[in-house]
């Protein structure tokens, strides 16, 4: 695939042109983030990494359409992102599921709002029932999301972003709350939804082992105030990708010491 | 075994209370000739609700149709309450701008005592019943709009987050989102609305005439029927724990 020469569309699916992020503050504006360039291509798995308070958050945000750029250029498939939109799903870090309805109403609220106008009531159930079976939550879809665990809501909130069959899936720590074995499991299972769905994905993390095992460009933040982009990694370890192997794989061990380089040595945090 | 412990835990305190209670009272009796006792008040009581709803003159009728006119009071005062006063709670938490509008407003009449209303509302409808109605409905308002506003401006940021990420119009947002969120603080409102309006009905009543338990409170005293008195303090009271724990338990449905 890396060989072919990409169309522009595809090597230019996500692109974000001197972006600039201020917000106003009691103290003048606070500049978070500044002269952010990144273009990403179609089936792109990127993650953002950097010190927290960075602006990683942020730039998700930007691309998610919650947060507006006090300057620069933001593009999604040619088109300016002027607001949150279906075309682009996000995983919340705390879910984010809405109590009073079971996962399979969730998962259809956003099935319902993006074919809502063009497919019959079946058609939708359909849809919801493949999104919560992809996750392999078929079973609890008409649990609560209180009767559920951490990391089954975390997998509700996937099946609800990719439901939508967005253009982009933007994910925000999304097993940043989760334990050490969980996350694992999820992350496995990420790797296979990404690789059947082709997904492009843009996630925040500050796992230094997840971005590796998850990425093909491993984005990296300076520290903020004013925050950029410092390095970008290409991660061209073949895929698929099996933890275990990698565990003894030379090539993993460069990259996850090129990424600690990055963050405890060029970008060290002062002790505050 | 299990049942000994269950009676020792619950139901043991609350029948020594009530106990208690009804012994002090009967010692106040004793020594107070014009104050009837416990076994007298029963008797009293059950020769009362024997026939609770006959109708002799447009005075004296059943302890049952005073109950009864006293709680369509309420009911009619209360729901048109909550018929405004839940959309404008509504509004008041959505738009900041209506909340500073009508902040104090809202807090220089809620202290006042809604007994303080019945002028008005006799000037305006010219007539008791309606009176009274507005006195509930003037007593029962506040706590709907406060609760409401309340629920609403706690909305987790999560959750419109969600509806912005999902862009879910604005019918959607309200049935799926604000009205769920907000539900128990509403619960709330109408839980407080309800013990209020329960409280200043009996009061009201009293100053309005009419049929109506607050009326015949009165009449009983200007009867010198102190049996009848002790009664009525009690219906009031039992009427208004089962008003309160109907809403509990209905709060505890919406709780997530």
């Amino acid at each position: 695939m890396k060989s072919f020469v990409p169309t522009n569309a595809m090597k230019k699916y996500v692109q974000i042109e001197n972006v600039q992020m201020s917000f106003a503050t009691k103290q003048g504006a606070f500049v978070a983030l500044k002269d952010i360039d990144l273009k990403i291509d179609r089936g792109e798995f990127i993650t953002l990494i950097g010190h927290s308070g960075c602006g990683k958050s942020t730039l998700l945000n930007l691309v998610a359409g919650l947060l507006m750029p006090t300057d620069g250029i933001m593009l999604c498939a040619d088109r300016e992102i002027a607001g949150p939109g279906p075309d682009r799903g996000v995983v919340f870090q705390n879910h984010s599921l809405l109590p009073w309805l079971t996962c399979f109403d969730n998962v259809h609220l956003a099935v319902e709002r993006v074919f809502g106008a063009t497919e019959s009531n079946a058609q939708l159930n359909q849809r919801t029932s493949e999104a919560l079976a992809l996750v392999h939550l078929t079973h609890a879809e008409h649990k609560y999301p209180h009767e559920i665990s951490g990391g089954m809501k975390q997998r509700v909130g996937i099946a609800r972003a990719l439901s939508m069959q967005p253009k982009v899936l933007l994910m925000d720590e999304p097993f940043g709350a989760l334990d050490a074995l969980t996350r694992a499991h999820l992350q496995d299972e990420l790797m296979k939804i990404v690789a059947a769905t082709n997904s492009t994905v843009v996630m925040v993390t500050h796992d230094v082992d997840e971005a590796v095992l998850l990425s093909d460009r491993i984005v990296m933040m300076t520290n903020g105030p004013a925050a950029t982009i410092g390095e970008i990694l290409t991660v061209d370890l073949p895929k698929p990708r099996n933890r275990l192997a990698l565990a003894n794989d030379a090539g993993y061990h460069r990259m996850r010491g090129a990424v600690l380089e990055f963050l405890y040595q060029k970008q060290a945090k002062q002790v505050a | 075994m299990k049942f000994r412990k269950y009676f020792a835990d619950n139901l043991l305190p609350p029948l020594l209370g009530l106990g208690l209670f009804i012994l002090l009272w009967a010692m106040l009796a004793q020594g107070n000739e014009t104050l009837p006792g416990p076994i007298k008040t029963w008797h009293s009581a059950v020769a009362l609700f024997s026939d609770p709803f006959y109708q002799k003159t447009p005075n004296d009728q059943g302890i049952g149709w005073n109950i009864l006119n006293s709680l369509g009071r309420v009911g009619v005062g209360f729901g048109l309450a909550a018929l405004i006063g839940i959309p404008l709670g509504f509004m008041i938490g959505r738009f900041d701008f209506l909340n500073k509008m009508t902040a104090p407003i809202v807090s220089m009449l809620r202290p006042v005592s809604p007994l303080a209303w019945l002028p008005i509302g006799l000037l305006v409808f010219k007539a008791a019943n309606p009176a009274a109605i507005w006195v509930i409905f003037i007593s029962s308002i506040w706590p709907m709009i406060i609760n409401t506003a309340m629920g609403v401006r706690q909305l987790p940021q999560d959750y419109l987050n969600v509806a912005r990420v999902l862009n879910l119009s604005e019918w959607k947002v309200f049935t799926k989102i604000l009205f769920p969120a907000t539900l128990p603080y509403m619960l709330t409102g109408i839980r407080l609305a309800i013990g209020t309006a329960w409280l200043v009905i009996v009061a009201a009543e009293m100053l309005t005439g009419g049929v109506g338990i607050g009326f015949w409170v009165w009449d009983e005293w200007n009867n010198l029927n102190v049996e009848h008195i002790i009664i009525a303090i009690f219906t009031v009271g039992i009427i208004g724990l089962l008003l309160e724990t109907m809403l509990i338990q209905l709060a505890k449905r919406f709780k997530y």
